[in-house]
């Protein structure tokens, strides 16, 4: 605190009257408006000092009428900074970080005092954020982790629906990469930071990002916000299981599930692996490149044997859907009506999804019983699309028969006019 | 057999009086004589409207629940369904373009001068009814495209000062367009227009067998300076024939359009969808739609659709009470009403490709 007053009187000492001057007449100019000389000092000062009154007017909590001093402390209507920033006024000065948590959970944590803000609004920030990672370093006295400010920033913190926010789902991988994706910030914890990296081309990226589904998981989905640690190796399924539900109860019953526990292998990582995941392809189960399974599996044995059943299955259910949407394509495009085969088409790409989410039971049975379910719906719309063109087919079979009897009668309807016109002429 | 039950009928009914007329009734024959068919052309379409359009009534539910569905039946499942749906379409349009082609021979061939005003008039209110068919009969399946071009189509009717607001509640049954709409418009397309087309067609026709077919100017003139180039032809059998040849090119061009074109059914509408990008009305509303559209928000006080519609109708009614305008000097009036058919045409082409190509 001694050392803020220091910069500050070094600062203001040569210019202080001018500085006061201005600070008057800004004063003057604002008649009527609540006096903050925090702001009207601190927005003439550079950084890490300064603070705009623009800035500080984004902030939810100087929207919701707080000010400098409800954190800082001090006298924000005096302009004389001995008194405004005087320890009789209780200011505070720069809020060391190991304390940062405390005074934000000294309104965030208490229940009643932010019922009267935002009643919906959790109060067990500070809590989790002592189970956190994060936390328990710091309480070690390590001031390189996160705290609050520095994943919602500071002076001008938004709400986290604000698509500005730091924390706003759409820049939340941005907001932790500023330290997890910084090698030589981490480098003492000896933990990766390819996270961000691997995040970037991943389908949860994509899909909240470039398709921007804000249900898409963010690192925070899976780590938690203020609470935030790596989940544990046998919890990952519980961690995908927020979102992917038929496949974690498909998984939770199969063989693999007790196999990976007592392995200790984490779940979903193994074949999906974590922050870099992509869209699952039936290649997976394949024995090429992208195949997963002949990673662990025997070539040959039983589960190898089910591995390609099921492969086989998926292909061929693929390859009579996209049969089928070529049939009908061709055919809509000649003009006939296929739109109740084409609706069905959807039925069929469902049944071959639920074959897809049925693999993770691994059992090759299961599966086939949804495949056959959309082989059955696509095979009748493909036939449809055959069908279709087959009738197509025939129509201009008829209707060329039909324009020959048309040219025959109009030939005789000329002949018997020209006959008519000839014995009437003579 | 026909011969014994002729003579039957003949000799209850004195059907020789009703036919003498047509026996003794000719055609005059010259270069542009072949403008005459496309009457009977439209004449044919219709009926073969009438005749499509009851087996469509057989299958056909006007429910917003049930006509998409309904429609699509009749394509998918009902033997020939698809043929007598898309017969039915194309000669709706088929029907729309005679009329328009009729309605300018006439104005060309200057056919409707006196004593011919009445037929033109009856003409012209014919074209008008055929195309309120082409209005009411676009909804009736109820897709996507049907929907919000009857939604722009009847808002632009609210827009007609005064009486605006009133017509476009009545005419879509409600402030919006709902499933009302859709049996309001199932009832004037099957029920009030064909009254009223049957009432004027016959009017029309009495018309024109009453004063005959017209000739025109230059041709009479020619004819009566030099009465031996006078060419006529007899109605019955000579001409009625040649309209059967015409009737059968007709017929084979429809089923060539319903067979390698069948009409699309689209989408179901969905009226809390949001409307479709570049929406268009049909081909014969185009060059109105374009207009409207070119026309500025405000044109000095006055809004600028209030005025489009305002100078579209007062165009129609001047249209319609076309050959009134004729003066004493018959050949100027004639320059003039021609430069202004040319005009016209020319004005619809363009802003039909325009509104066409446009964004």
């Amino acid at each position: 605190m001694a050392m803020l007053r220091n910069k500050v009187r070094g600062f203001a000492a040569p210019r202080s009257a001018v500085l006061a001057g201005l600070v008057a007449l800004a004063a003057c100019l604002g008649y009527g408006q609540a006096v903050n000389s925090c702001v009207d000092c601190h927005s003439t000062m550079p950084d890490p000092l300064g603070v705009s009154s623009d800035k500080f007017s984004q902030d939810i909590h100087a929207q919701k009428g707080l000010t400098c001093t409800s954190c800082h402390g001090g006298d924000a209507s005096s302009y004389d900074p001995t008194v405004a920033m005087g320890s009789k006024a209780g200011f505070k000065g720069k809020i060391d970080r190991k304390k940062i948590p405390d005074l934000c959970g000294s309104c965030h944590s208490n229940p009643n005092l932010m019922r009267q803000y935002d009643p919906s609004l959790r109060t067990d920030q500070l809590a989790e954020y002592h189970t956190s990672v994060h936390g328990k370093r710091l309480v070690t006295g390590d001031t390189k982790v996160a705290v609050c400010i520095d994943c919602h920033s500071v002076h001008d913190i938004r709400p986290p629906s604000d698509p500005r926010s730091t924390v706003n789902p759409v820049n939340v991988a941005t907001t932790c990469s500023r330290c997890h994706a910084d090698a030589s910030y981490m480098k003492q914890y000896g933990i990766p930071t390819d996270q961000f990296a691997k995040y970037n081309t991943s389908v949860h990226h994509d899909a909240l990002a470039v398709r921007g589904d804000l249900s898409a998981p963010t690192c925070t989905t899976c780590h938690g916000n203020h609470g935030a640690v790596p989940p544990g190796v046998d919890k990952v399924q519980n961690v995908c299981a927020n979102c992917h539900v038929f496949q974690a109860q498909m998984y939770a019953k199969s063989t693999h599930s007790k196999v990976f526990q007592d392995k200790g292998l984490p779940g979903c990582v193994v074949c999906h692996t974590n922050h870099g995941i992509h869209m699952p392809s039936d290649a997976m189960l394949s024995t090429g490149p992208s195949g997963v399974c002949m990673r662990c599996h025997a070539p040959g044995d039983h589960c190898d044997r089910a591995r390609a059943s099921i492969l086989a299955n998926l292909t061929q259910l693929d390859g009579t859907i996209r049969q089928a949407d070529d049939a009908l394509r061709v055919a809509e495009s000649s003009g006939m009506e296929v739109s109740e085969a084409r609706l069905s088409q959807d039925q069929a790409r469902d049944a071959l999804t639920k074959a897809r989410v049925t693999i993770h039971s691994f059992q090759a049975g299961l599966v086939d019983q949804d495949i056959q379910v959309g082989m059955k719906i696509a095979a009748a719309n493909l036939k449809a699309g055959k069908d279709a063109m087959i009738e197509r087919n025939h129509r201009r079979i008829g209707l060329g028969l039909c324009l020959v009897a048309v040219a025959f009668m109009l030939v005789g309807l000329w002949l018997y006019i020209r006959k008519l016109e000839k014995h009437s002429g003579a | 057999m026909f011969a014994a039950l002729y003579r039957w009928l003949d000799d209850r009914l004195h059907l020789d009086g009703l036919i003498e007329p047509f026996r003794h009734k000719t055609v005059p024959t010259h270069r542009l004589s072949y403008w005459y068919f496309f009457g009977g052309i439209t004449l044919f379409l219709f009926m073969v409207q009438v005749f499509t359009g009851i087996l469509l009534l057989l299958y056909y539910r006007p429910s917003a629940n049930e006509a998409f569905e309904s429609v699509q039946y009749i394509m998918t499942r009902v033997q020939f369904g698809w043929l007598i749906r898309s017969i039915h379409s194309w000669s709706a349009n088929l029907m729309i373009f005679t009329a328009f082609v009729h309605m300018f021979s006439v104005l060309f061939l200057k056919a409707y001068r006196k004593p011919r005003e009445m037929t033109w008039v009856s003409g012209m209110l014919l074209l008008f009814l055929v195309m309120g068919f082409g209005f009411s009969g676009y909804l009736l399946p109820w897709n996507k495209l049907a929907f919000f071009a009857t939604t722009v189509g009847t808002q632009m009717a609210g827009q007609v000062p005064i009486i605006g607001q009133p017509l476009m509640v009545f005419l879509r049954g409600g402030p919006q367009v709902t499933g009302a709409t859709l049996t309001r418009f199932y009832g004037f397309h099957v029920a009030v227009l064909p009254m009223l087309v049957t009432v004027l067609i016959a009017i029309h026709l009495f018309l024109v067998q009453r004063q005959g077919m017209s000739v025109p100017p230059k041709v009479e003139a020619a004819w009566t300076k030099n009465p031996s180039l006078r060419r006529e032809m007899k109605f019955f059998p000579n001409f009625l024939l040649r309209e059967l040849m015409a009737w059968y090119v007709a017929i084979a061009t429809l089923g060539a359009l319903a067979a390698l074109f069948p009409w699309n059914l689209g989408v179901k509408a969905e009226p809390f969808a949001s409307a479709p990008a570049g929406i268009k009305p049909e081909w014969y509303f185009l060059f109105m739609y374009q207009t409207l559209k070119l026309i500025p928000s405000k044109v000095w006080i006055v809004d600028g659709e209030v005025l489009g519609i305002l100078g579209c109708s007062l165009a129609g009614l001047f249209w319609v009470l076309l050959p009134f305008f004729e003066s004493d000097k018959p050949a100027r009036t004639r320059t003039w009403i021609t430069g202004l058919g040319i005009f016209a045409l020319a004005f619809m082409i363009v802003m039909s490709v325009y509104g066409y190509v446009a964004q």
